[in-house]
């Protein structure tokens, strides 16, 4: 992928975010943190692949570290924010 | 799987957090945003693992496994009231994810071709966004979990040393982009660790809510930058994805404190000249009251109003704030939350917390709504706030907290201020609401209090 098209990509993916969330309800501050937070963790896929690839030891130890904490992102944000707006949708 | 089908799994996990985020944003649609912003994840990992690159699945699997035990583990055990160090704690490990994809990626590249300029220069902002979101997500989290001193610690030194350090978080950048190398490398690395650290420690707790989001938005950006090394338009766009919406978040919670980003991470309020000191303010004019006096006001009360601050989820006062407010209800009492955006320790703690007390949502009124109703409210209640009811933010142009917006609560008929002492709130002024004619002070712990009025109501 050439600079530029992954420069494109970048921008555009900013003014789409700021779009999307530009009216969000302050009772859904947290939830909508900790959930994006979560998607941060795609990083997961790169460290993925790098680990998977064993090109040498210490790309192999740094990736697979970074498999476990990007994991931890990934599966504890999606599942707190879960329990979250469970709790935001229960009615007495 | 070949390279092509695995770049259709990414655009259709790419749409999938577009989808998740969107609904995250509005109340009918947030489980479901939540859940294909999961099933996108799902995606990603999978066709990911398909690649024909991938010869070792020993590691994979014992990264994935350890890492999906301990976050179900933190996810399912956190209470509500640890919400905010949890936040904290997940954004630093994105940040020190990305930090380690960065440096992985790099020097994979290095052992085998010279990286080009777009490779070099985006490694050097992975590493220095990664390293600040991960010590200083680190330095939040010991905040928040009280393992330091949650305090704001002004200080001269500090802010020279943190402009010092970002120039030379810079100076390596561009360093690395020039001549990629290793030690470039691991020197920026080290430097940005130093300076999340120093970026964090003088901030204090009231400025947290800016601080969490900001770290949100760095978290997204590091796995922006890292996917730029990659060539990974999946990282790319979510990553970008996050990072926008993290920055409007610490937008929204900069206005509603009216100080601007650099001022708080880089500024302090200092208490000026111009404030009065607190003996003159309070020297005669407070009127402490008790709980049975407070309950025969509630009693004949049509509407009253709550307004919850930081000091109810220190006191975890918020289930005795809905046994008092239902026995208010059971009295054909009105009750609404007035809930100051930047109330508390991140954003949307309180709504989180009075979620958990089971307390409808539509009861929590947003500042803007709610302000221009408390000339016709009966009681309000302040729980634990301070700065955020102080009428010298709309009264006294001289105050540092002059212009921020406040809840209007001295409009009310009567102000009850459930508090342990006069002690001032995070700007360290006196709040002349606690003098005013139509307040009374219930000194005392927030959770005691509030149920010893719900007890006093019940004996009337």
């Amino acid at each position: 992928m050439s600079f530029v098209l992954a420069l494109t990509l970048f921008v555009l993916a900013v003014f789409l975010g700021v779009e999307l969330i530009s009216k969000v309800p302050p009772t859904l501050h947290t939830p909508l943190m900790s959930g994006s937070n979560a998607i941060s963790g795609i990083t997961l896929v790169g460290a993925l692949a790098s680990a998977g690839t064993e090109h040498s030891t210490l790309t192999t130890v740094l990736a697979t570290v970074a498999v476990t904490l990007a994991t931890i992102n990934v599966v504890g944000g999606f599942l707190v924010t879960h329990r979250m707006l469970g709790m935001f949708s229960r009615k007495r | 799987m070949s390279d092509e089908l695995i770049q259709f799994g990414y655009l259709a996990a790419a749409v999938l957090f577009i989808l998740g985020i969107r609904g995250l944003a509005r109340p009918r649609t947030a489980v479901r945003g939540n859940l294909l912003g999961s099933l996108g994840m799902l995606v990603a990992v999978v066709v990911t693992l398909t690649d024909q690159d991938i010869i070792g699945y020993g590691a994979l699997a014992a990264g994935l496994a350890i890492g999906a035990i301990i976050g179900a583990g933190l996810a399912t055990r956190i209470q509500m009231t640890g919400m905010p160090q949890l936040v904290a704690l997940f954004n630093g490990f994105g940040g020190a994810a990305s930090l380690l994809v960065a440096a992985a990626g790099f020097v994979e590249v290095l052992d085998e071709v010279e990286p080009d300029l777009q490779t070099s220069s985006a490694t050097g902002a992975a590493l220095a966004v990664g390293g600040v979101t991960m010590t200083g997500s680190v330095v939040a989290f010991a905040k928040l979990q009280e393992l330091v001193g949650g305090g704001a610690m002004p200080s001269k030194v500090l802010q020279v040393v943190n402009v010092a350090l970002a120039g030379v978080a810079v100076g390596l950048g561009v360093g690395l982009a020039a001549d990629p190398a290793r030690w470039w490398m691991w020197a920026l690395v080290g430097v940005s660790l130093v300076l999340g650290i120093t970026l964090v420690t003088p901030i204090g707790g009231a400025d947290m809510p800016v601080v969490i989001a900001l770290l949100n938005s760095l978290s997204g950006l590091a796995a922006a930058a890292a996917g730029f090394i990659l060539d990974n338009s999946l990282l790319i766009v979510a990553g970008s994805l996050v990072g926008a919406s993290g920055f409007i978040l610490t937008g929204i919670m900069c206005r509603a404190m009216n100080r601007t980003l650099l001022n708080v991470l880089f500024g302090s309020i200092e208490a000026g000249g111009a404030t009065a000191d607190a003996d003159e303010v309070y020297a005669g004019r407070v009127t402490s009251s008790s709980a049975d006096d407070v309950a025969l006001l509630l009693e004949t009360a049509d509407r009253v109003a709550v307004l919850p601050g930081y000091g109810m989820a220190v006191a975890q006062a918020q289930h005795a704030v809905r046994d008092l407010t239902r026995s208010l209800e059971d009295r054909n009492v009105e009750v609404v939350f007035g809930i100051h955006p930047v109330a508390g320790r991140m954003p949307g703690h309180m709504n989180v917390l009075l979620a958990e007390a089971e307390i409808p949502y539509e009861q929590l009124l947003e500042m803007d709504t709610i302000n221009p109703t408390f000339d016709r409210t009966d009681v309000v209640i302040v729980i634990g706030a301070n700065d955020v009811v102080n009428p010298e933010a709309r009264e006294n142009p001289e105050s540092p907290i002059a212009g921020m917006p406040i809840l209007d609560v001295d409009k009310a008929r009567t102000v009850v201020v459930v508090k342990r002492s006069l002690s001032p709130g995070f700007a360290g002024i006196p709040n002349p609401l606690f003098a005013a004619d139509n307040t009374l002070m219930l000194f005392g712990d927030g959770r005691g209090a509030v149920e010893d009025m719900t007890k006093a109501l019940a004996e009337l």
